[in-house]
């Protein structure tokens, strides 16, 4: 009896220290979010207080959300893909050339989008869990291998005019009950793009993943502690293989989503994409050492990252290098905040 | 047993040299660069043609592919040495050496416009040697910035840079108000081209300089050793007196000095500066030096002479695509080949799984002889 009790004790015990430790971060993460979004009505005017500027930060960002879902996946297994960014770009410029030159149509270039996201999902999770590359070295191959490869597909801009394609990209999906009045009293309700519901979906199905599947654990079990994991007979380079295989899908399906956003395929398109990733999943509590980390805070993270840059822009200081600049410095504070906070970890521990 | 084992060793003492040829860390990148040779003499013996012809300045210079190679590689070579350090104590690279370049050329450029309009000579030798020493600083306290992150935070090498990877370029573009700016006076491109009246390039004798002084300073401190030391274990060679914070930091910071050279070569070849395209995609194949070298890029042992040797191999890569007509952006993918195929080569699995077959075949072997 007493064992037994003890036992949960302990439980409980390890099941709040857990909590804690992913929750505080992801605390963070909310409470910086909305912070951000209060300077933005008191600094900027009533333009943020419009439902439809807030579905907009969605609509121009749901490449990149469901890219750092992917990215949030492999960095909880402990490891981290750079080739997203290039791969989507890849994906534009298949798709456009698909479309346009080769007389494909929408369901075609999504299977090729998906297409090219599995093959580098399956390619760099081989290198990486099978043959124990380092993740950061193989995804970097891959991202210049994408990036070469773009440039040989075609090197030039192509806008997409394939009638199928555009009627798909430009489909608007009104929300119930959420908009705004206008000056007459109309109400005008806020819309989402296709891209959004689906970026939704995405969300919410690796979030079920992670949440109420034994895959979703697996991931956090090697993530957290690679040798007992394995002690625990979770087969560890499957679970490896599968966190890249479904990074790399995310990959392709973000793709597809920057490509119906931007309707067009060329060599600069995503740069610099995989970086916002992981800021974002940085900034949404997930830690580089691996085992912690959540979809939610991945979804606010990506939030606070489009806010700050479209205050940046609307702060007039819309010379190209200040987002860049931003992102750089939001990422380098929550590097140094988890760092600190894993220090503290250890020394607890001690 | 115990004969068995006698002649399976005799065996392979036999093969002696071929396997110490073989096991040599410098073999794979005179390997490569043979290949390369070869292949290109097949395609086009011409490719090694060097002539002695005059400049548009009037002075005889060497002009060819084999110096265009050596000289065009003198900026991976100088960043191949900074490279090697920090891969050998912090187990990790570097990925922000180009957009660091760019910030380093934007800073000479800045010194330089700004002070250089009428002036007499003496006066704008002093300011180069300004700009230079400028550019060294700025580009070393950058590389501390990532030792630091690297060494005191704990974080990743290849997450710290990041960082700098992404803000880089913006930063060099902000120094300079995003203003293209080029510099009319000669003299400012002696040091990316030809010095009057030599007619070797200039960053020729510049990278054999910091591969003179890297080799007196491995040489003559303990820089080898510690950062080895680091590399291996941390935390012994901390229990052995050995500070791995200030080793990995100083690794960082001598790799920033190297990128200060590298930029003020750079932007001395065209005497101009694009923010966006300057050392683009050096990284890679700085990175790409160190694995050609043979060296293990989870840190540890290194061996500098292999490094530059694979970074003079990667140059003579680059140049032969050229020649074969692939597009400057295009030749990314190729690279990424070889270096997926220089990881498979030397990932420790494979390695085990060769020489396990090299013995199961020899036991076979051994078998049928006692048979």
């Amino acid at each position: 009896m007493s064992v037994n009790s003890n036992a949960l004790g302990e439980k409980k015990l390890k099941g709040r220290a857990s909590l804690t430790d992913t929750n505080l971060l992801l605390i963070i993460t909310i409470a910086v979010f909305i912070v951000m979004y209060l300077c933005a009505i008191i600094f900027l005017g009533k333009g943020f207080t419009k439902p439809q500027m807030f579905f907009n930060i969605l609509n121009e960002n749901a490449s990149l959300l469901v890219l750092s879902c992917g990215m949030t996946l492999v960095m909880i297994t402990g490891g981290i893909d750079i080739s997203v960014g290039q791969v989507t770009c890849l994906v534009c410029m298949a798709c456009a050339v698909n479309l346009e030159m080769k007389g494909g149509n929408v369901l075609t270039s999504m299977l090729i989008a998906l297409g090219i996201g599995l093959a580098f999902g399956i390619v760099q999770g081989f290198l990486v869990a099978y043959l124990e590359f380092q993740p950061f070295i193989v995804t970097l191959a891959g991202m210049f291998f994408a990036k070469g490869l773009t440039t040989i597909i075609c090197s030039d801009r192509i806008s997409v005019t394939e009638p199928g394609f555009e009627a798909l990209s430009k489909t608007e999906v009104s929300l119930p009950f959420i908009g705004s009045y206008n000056k007459a009293g109309e109400f005008i309700p806020a819309f989402a793009e296709i891209g959004v519901i689906v970026a939704l979906l995405v969300v919410a199905l690796l979030f079920c993943l992670l949440r109420w599947t034994k895959l979703g654990r697996n991931f956090y079990a090697v993530g957290g502690n690679n040798q007992s994991a394995n002690m625990l007979g979770i087969n560890v380079k499957l679970t490896k293989f599968l966190a890249h295989v479904l990074c790399g899908l995310c990959a392709g399906i973000g793709g597809y989503l920057f490509f119906l956003h931007a309707r067009s395929g060329s060599p600069l398109h995503a740069t610099g994409a995989e970086m916002n990733a992981i800021a974002s999943s940085i900034i949404g509590g997930t830690m580089l050492s691996g085992g912690v980390g959540n979809i939610v805070g991945t979804l606010f993270g990506v939030l606070s990252l489009s806010t700050i840059k479209n205050i940046v822009t609307s702060l007039g200081l819309d010379d190209p290098w200040w987002t860049n600049i931003t992102v750089a410095a939001m990422l380098c504070i929550f590097l140094l905040v988890q760092s600190v906070i894993l220090a503290r970890k250890n020394n607890n521990k001690k | 047993m115990t004969t068995s084992e006698n002649e399976l060793s005799s065996g392979n003492s036999a093969k002696g040299f071929f396997s110490k040829l073989v096991s040599n860390q410098l073999f794979i990148p005179l390997a490569a660069l043979l290949l390369l040779v070869i292949f290109n003499l097949i395609a086009d013996p011409t490719f090694f043609k060097i002539s002695l012809e005059p400049s548009s300045t009037g002075y005889f210079i060497l002009s060819g592919n084999l110096i265009s190679i050596i000289d065009n590689a003198s900026e991976l070579a100088i960043l191949a040495i900074g490279m090697t350090l920090v891969t050998s104590a912090s187990g990790g690279q570097d990925i922000s050496v180009g957009s660091a370049i760019a910030i380093a050329g934007s800073v000479v450029l800045r010194v330089v416009k700004g002070y250089s309009d009428g002036i007499s000579g003496g006066e704008f030798a002093g300011i180069m040697i300004g700009a230079f020493l400028l550019c060294v600083a700025v580009s070393a306290l950058f590389g501390a910035f990532n030792g630091a992150l690297v060494a005191y935070f704990k974080i990743q090498p290849m997450v710290a840079t990041l960082i700098l990877f992404t803000a880089g370029r913006s930063i060099a573009a902000w120094i300079n108000n995003n203003e293209n700016i080029s510099i009319n006076d000669m003299r400012f491109g002696y040091f990316g081209n030809f010095l009057p009246a030599i007619p070797i390039p200039t960053p020729v004798f510049i990278s054999a300089l910091c591969m003179i002084i890297i080799a007196v300073v491995l040489k003559v401190t303990n820089l080898r050793l510690y950062s080895q030391a680091v590399g291996i274990n941390a935390s012994s060679s901390r229990l052995n007196g050995i500070n791995p914070k200030t080793i990995k930091l100083l690794t960082f910071i001598i790799l920033g000095v190297c990128v200060a050279v590298c930029g003020f070569i750079k932007v001395s070849r065209t005497s101009s500066i694009t923010y966006a395209v300057i050392a683009n995609n050096i990284e890679m194949d700085a990175i790409l030096a160190v694995a050609l070298g043979g060296n293990n890029l989870g840190g540890g042992k290194f061996n500098m002479t292999a490094s530059i040797l694979g970074a003079y191999v990667i140059q003579f890569l680059t140049t032969t695509l050229y020649k074969f007509k692939v597009s400057s952006s295009a030749i990314s993918a190729y690279k990424a080949v070889v270096v997926i195929l220089l990881i498979i080569m030397s990932a420790p699995i494979v390695r085990k799984w060769i020489t396990d077959q090299k013995n199961k075949r020899a036991a076979a072997r051994l078998r049928k002889e006692a048979a």
